[in-house]
């Protein structure tokens, strides 16, 4: 069996959700099947083998090539398998998902992980605001898993995000960890203005602080804290430098907030 | 069977099914981890009266324990797991929760569970957190030297507790020493405590009591100073009895202990002043494991 292979026949000039074409969505289904299934281009209906030239057979194991800046919804909802982007990848890539792992080579569009419970998602790139953050109208946004940023992050990282872990290797915008409720960030760039603003609970793992900061946020000193030894070994071979974090080097600045709300979070600075 | 001039007795051990724990617990230094399992495993030598048997398994080296620090592997017997359950509460509360720097991890991956930091975590007030690792839940409890890490479960399985023999020697000295070889060498082993003072036992018991109050009392047929005025099982030569209790995770692993340990007194023999080995039993009737000697020995 070879990876199931959908190569764009031409970038698409609109959102297309490919959220129907994850492992699960596809297990069993014949290539005529899959190629059958319908995708909106805008308002426009078309089957999927006319924006896909389709290849291969393995639906646990499936590929997207070309420019896939336009798909949405990439690895929706996904519980097992592996999902590959050869280049770039829309918005809302590895909503819901509760399994399996999402490798996206180029950068990704806004809200990148929302509403994930499980699995691990690798971005080499970049990725949009609200990252493991909360669509519009729903109360929690990432909660379980990791996601693993080779880049860098955009607003709003982690905006009410409930569970897991958001490891990023570049630099963070503004409001990093805005309303968080729990789970854990780490920034091993430089973060934007604000970080921690409404945070409730979680943990936000910094090298340093940005220039603007919350008066909310408050300085609680210079801590060992036992956990991150487990937490940094967890995360031993990870791509980045968080897999290569020392378990023994556990002291860090601990700041506390945002006092505005719970204040319960905290802001871990690395020595 | 007489091995090396010693008479090994045609009798069982007789052992019970338990509920058995281990937990790790780790600190600044090895020091401090001995500290406060030390006082865990405190006081828990019988569950008639102690609520729990208890003993350290071994030391930890940093790169064995969950957060590399120095550590100490402890294992705790109890009768029921509700009887687990408090205990762990109580003793993990009041000996690891109070020791400066420690830190206390689930020994077993498998079994059924027991809270540890689930109800330990209501001592922060409110500024306890839980942090998911590896799948596992942590609770970090703000303490006036830092943070009391502790994990959410740990994890209790089906054990073996009064896994047992007797030295009988013709002095109180030469039971005693042999008795210290037989814990050193059974120190070594993993899954298996020996939970009375240094490992041995003095004040074997039978069931029973002319006090109506009491369910056990002391196992005259073995006391050296009655051996005249009641129905002894020790001869003239027989000068002290010592006992060594063992608890296990394990049948294999009790067997295996006790195999050791009465080796480890064949090999100081009669010339050591070693006459007999004997096992402590109730006939058979009360307990679910028999381990006999000559078969250990064979």
């Amino acid at each position: 069996m070879s990876a199931l292979t959908f190569t764009l026949r031409s970038a698409p000039a609109q959102r297309v959700d490919v959220g129907a074409l994850s492992p699960a969505a596809l297990a069993g289904g014949a290539v005529s099947d899959i190629a059958a299934i319908v995708l909106h281009v805008g308002k426009r209906a078309v089957r999927a083998d006319q924006l896909f030239e389709i290849a291969g057979d393995d639906t646990t194991d499936i590929v997207f090539r070309g420019d896939c800046s336009k798909l949405e919804r990439i690895g929706a909802g996904m519980k097992s398998g592996r999902i590959t982007v050869e280049g770039d990848a829309g918005p809302y890539v590895g909503q819901g998902l509760l399994g399996g792992t999402i490798t996206v080579a180029g950068s990704t569009g806004a809200f990148c992980a929302t509403g994930m419970k499980g699995g691990r998602i690798d971005i080499a790139g970049d990725v949009g605001e609200s990252a493991g953050g909360a669509i519009p109208g729903e109360m929690k946004g990432m909660a379980g898993g990791l996601l693993l940023v080779g880049g860098n992050a955009g607003d709003r990282l982690g905006d009410r995000m409930r569970r897991g872990q958001i490891l990023v290797s570049g630099n963070a915008g503004d409001y990093c960890g805005t309303r968080m409720i729990a789970g854990t960030i780490a920034v091993a760039g430089m973060p934007g203005a604000y970080p921690a603003y409404g945070m409730k609970r979680g943990t936000l793992i910094l090298s340093a602080l940005p220039a603007r900061m919350l008066p909310t946020v408050v300085d609680c000193g210079a801590h060992r804290l036992g956990f991150l030894s487990l937490l940094y070994a967890s995360w031993k071979g990870l791509p980045g430098p968080f897999g290569a974090l020392d378990a023994g080097a556990c002291t860090v600045r601990r700041y506390m907030g945002d006092m505005a709300v719970s204040g319960r979070g905290e802001l871990l600075v690395r020595g | 069977m007489i091995i090396n001039g010693v008479a090994i007795d045609d009798t069982f051990a007789e052992a019970f099914g338990m509920r058995g724990i281990r937990l790790i617990i780790t600190a600044y230094n090895e020091t401090w981890a001995l500290h406060s399992a030390n006082a865990l495993t405190g006081f828990a030598t019988s569950v008639i009266a102690c609520g729990a048997e208890a003993g350290i398994e071994r030391m930890m080296s940093p790169e064995e324990t969950p957060d590399g620090r120095p550590g100490v592997s402890v294992l705790l017997f109890a009768v029921s797991s509700k009887e687990m359950i408090k205990q762990i509460e109580r003793r993990v509360g009041q000996c690891v929760l109070t020791s400066p720097t420690s830190a206390i991890f689930a020994g077993l991956d498998e079994g059924d569970p027991v809270p540890m930091g689930k109800t330990l975590r209501y001592f922060g007030d409110g500024f306890q957190t839980s942090k998911q690792i590896a799948g596992k839940r942590y609770w970090r409890i703000p303490v006036m030297d830092g943070e009391f890490l502790v994990q959410d479960t740990a994890r209790m399985v089906k054990a073996i507790g009064g896994g047992n023999f007797l030295v009988l020697a013709d002095t109180q000295v030469q039971a005693l020493e042999a008795c210290e070889a037989a814990i050193a060498d059974m120190r070594k082993l993993r899954e298996i405590v020996m939970p009375f003072p240094g490992g041995v036992v003095r004040s074997g018991s039978k069931v029973g009591s002319k006090y109506k109050a009491l369910s056990a009392s002391t196992n005259d047929a073995f006391c050296p100073t009655l051996r005249g005025a009641t129905k002894s099982e020790l001869d003239e030569r027989i000068g002290a009895v010592l006992e060594i209790v063992i608890d296990g995770l394990t049948d294999a692993s009790v067997k295996k202990a006790m195999e050791v340990g009465m080796r480890a007194v064949c090999r100081i023999g009669a010339a050591g002043g070693i006459r007999r080995l004997s096992a402590g039993n109730y006939g058979g009737k009360l307990g679910q494991y028999q381990y006999h000697l000559r078969e250990i020995l064979k």
